[in-house]
């Protein structure tokens, strides 16, 4: 399973887990970032179960493993499974709707009680471009008075609350991608270099390399020895 | 919150254990409606994994405020199975995990290796299972003429066809027993055993003389063989982090193809319109308020423990769960094995059966193994006496779960009638394959066609979602 890659950048994998109230954007985001796609009115997620986008660093390939939680969470019924090894996260809220931000800080200390101690977290207020700072020009000092502006949580409000947590944070608009490759960016540049070596890259340590061996990939191609119809 | 249940669905399934959890997702992946229900807050059910702190308390094999799990390192390390089996390489549950795309989300390995004893007490000798004709040769459980029978029963059955009398060595397989395939090889009564039962891993010696069913021994020892063939050293292989993984990896491919997932939800009534189940009263609770709700389904399927009154007792399985920190003797120190004790060589009627898995699965921090001995009981007293020869191979125990016997339920009725499809509890066998039998009976009772997997996911159409 060495997974060098082919170019002369290390690559790695790295599963990034999404979370957030439902209706916040957390598919529209991913949406944006791996196929710079939108769909206005997208039904809630079926069938996205798992997309994968490369993200090119200076010095290395990530390659991101994004899992959606397919409304598992919607009944508290989120298996362990999904946030097992993931080392990143990201928590997203609707910047137009206070009480996602509250769900958002409750996603963060699951996060925090369940994953991996050494998890990136991003914290993701999206829906932007229904303020009127939003759209692309410059976010930061969207205030909220002004007409028009749907904003209800202030920048920051998250932005405190997101250093309290030794969060990244960021204000997206999945609609006209403003911020939207910068969170991804972000997170690959914030993923410890040990950490990606344990996982899967190829400078693995001896043991774990003693170990890796056992490991089988039932979709890969059989062994070639092994005869169809029997093998004795 | 109660009103994104909807008023119908097509199935509903109560309980989250394997069986319920592949129909889930293959019902789905269908384009079936599926709500799906458990009263406990984790997946799994009766074939969960959990860590040491929730096994005390299930077994409350501790004083009173100790907490005595607190020795054993990070609680999260431990993912111990309580229901403990092996997944055949090349078995039905990996073609299922495979044309699901469910191994998208799990991890395998290996077993390390597969044993089986002969003999009983300190004289037994435990040895590797010879999987093909080369290491019969080299194998301690045979001498040196029985090997060469060994070898040439090995390659028989491989070029054993069942609709070719060519090669049915003059016997009528229609039927001859398998005794008499035994017997027509000359195969002393040790080496009947190991094939009997660590090769083709039947529990008991009834499909010796079984007429007509030497064909599916022979389909059996071809599965142990193509297994091995696989990836090698043995015929199985386990999920990092337990087999708990399993019912979460097909819930969550129900989940993607619609499924509603809901936990902590305790079914208070099944709702009936004559003789047939029509939907459900449930409450959701660790939610503040209590959600109380009823929907409609036009089948209903479940576990036993859903249906109290409409299955039997078929048996009574035994199984302790023991912490070691050293790996099973004669084992060459594998993280992993599984050991048979064939039953005639210990004087029972039915096998025992030891699974050990190790820190090498992330089911246990690093340093221990996880020993689970079982066997069926055939005593009404006195079980630990049962078990004693699997516990006897295990040396030093850090620590021992044994409860009351376990029951095994069966349906009392197939379903037609009342709409309602009720698995079997997982039996005693080390591997799965029983599991998805059930798994492709109860479809077939409820779907009334038989559950083609390969290919499921092709030709469905999930982007843009159409629900």
């Amino acid at each position: 399973m060495a997974d060098a890659g082919t170019g002369p950048k290390p690559s790695s994998s790295v599963k990034l887990v999404l979370l957030g109230e439902a209706a916040v954007g957390k598919s529209s985001l991913v949406l944006r970032f791996v196929n710079n796609d939108f769909q206005e009115n997208k039904e809630p997620t079926i069938g996205a179960a798992f997309l994968t986008q490369k993200c090119n660093l200076p010095t290395r390939t990530i390659k991101f493993e994004i899992w959606d939680t397919a409304g598992q969470e919607r009944f508290a019924s989120l298996a362990p499974m999904y946030y097992r090894n993931a080392q990143a996260a990201l928590v997203v809220y609707d910047l137009t709707k206070p009480t996602s931000l509250i769900k958002a800080k409750h996603w963060v200390a699951e996060l925090q009680r369940q994953a991996s101690p050494g998890i990136v977290i991003a914290l993701v207020g999206n829906k932007l471009d229904l303020t009127n700072g939003g759209s692309g020009s410059e976010g930061e000092d969207a205030g909220g008075d002004v007409e028009n502006d749907a904003r209800k949580v202030s920048t920051e409000e998250a932005k405190t609350y997101a250093e309290e947590e030794g969060l990244l944070f960021f204000e997206t608009s999945a609609k006209t991608g403003y911020n939207v490759s910068e969170v991804f960016t972000a997170i690959a540049n914030a993923i410890p270099e040990t950490s990606l070596k344990t996982a899967r890259g190829p400078g693995a340590a001896h043991a774990a390399a003693r170990t890796e061996e056992q490991r089988v990939n039932l979709n890969g191609a059989r062994d070639p020895n092994a005869k169809e119809g029997c093998a004795c | 919150m109660a009103d994104e249940i909807a008023k119908e669905y097509d199935v509903i399934v109560l309980g989250t254990g394997l069986t319920e959890c592949i129909l889930s997702g293959v019902l789905s992946v269908k384009g079936k409606k599926v709500l799906h229900i458990d009263r406990n807050d984790h997946y799994g059910g009766e074939a969960a994994s959990v860590n040491l702190e929730t096994l005390y308390k299930k077994y409350g094999n501790y004083a009173k405020g100790t907490e005595p799990w607190k020795q054993y390192g990070r609680l999260n390390d431990w993912n111990i199975d309580l229901v403990p089996k092996f997944l055949m390489s090349s078995g039905e549950l990996t073609n299922i995990l495979v044309s699901t795309d469910v191994t998208r989300y799990l991890e395998f390995k290996q077993v390390a290796g597969s044993y089986v004893q002969q003999g009983a007490g300190p004289k037994a000798t435990v040895a590797k299972v010879p999987s093909d004709a080369a290491e019969a040769l080299k194998s301690p459980l045979m001498g040196i003429f029985e090997k060469r029978r060994m070898k040439s029963f090995i390659e028989w059955v491989g070029q054993f066809d069942p609709k070719d009398p060519a090669t049915h060595k003059g016997l009528n397989m229609a039927t001859c027993t398998m005794k008499e395939v035994y017997d027509k090889f000359g195969l002393e009564a040790g080496t009947k055993d190991f094939i009997g039962h660590a090769m083709a891993l039947y529990q008991t010696d009834a499909y010796l003389e079984t007429p007509g069913a030497a064909p599916e021994a022979i389909e059996h020892i071809r599965l142990y063989g193509n297994s091995v063939a696989r990836y090698g050293k043995s015929p199985y292989i386990y999920p990092l982090y337990g087999l708990g993984e399993l019912p979460q990896g097909f819930a969550r491919l129900s989940a993607i193809y619609g499924g509603t997932y809901m936990l902590n939800t305790n079914v208070d009534e099944i709702v009936y319109e004559g003789d047939k189940a029509v939907g459900i009263k449930a409450t959701m609770t660790g939610v503040e308020p209590e959600m109380k709700f009823e929907t409609r389904a036009k089948m209903i399927l479940g576990d036993p423990s859903y249906f109290p009154s409409k299955v039997k007792v078929v048996g009574h399985v035994l199984r302790a769960i023991c912490i070691l920190k050293h790996p099973l003797a004669s084992t060459n120190d594998s993280d992993s094995a599984q050991l048979i004790i064939p039953q005639s060589q210990v004087g029972r009627k039915n096998d025992i059966y030891v699974a050990v898995v190790s820190s090498a699965h992330n089911v246990c921090p690093k340093g221990y193994w996880i020993a689970i001995v079982s066997t069926i009981a055939e005593t009404s007293a006195n079980h630990h006496l049962e078990l004693a020869p699997g516990i006897e191979r295990l040396g030093k125990i850090e620590e021992q779960f044994m409860g009351p016997p376990i029951p095994l339920y069966e349906p009392l009725e197939d379903g037609t009638k009342d709409n309602i499809f009720i698995s079997k509890s997982y039996d005693a066998s080390s591997h799965f394959e029983s599991t998805t039998d059930d798994v492709r009976d109860i479809y077939r009772r409820l779907a009334g066609e038989e559950l083609v997997v390969e290919g499921l996911r092709e030709g469905i159409q999930i982007e843009g979602g159409e629900n």
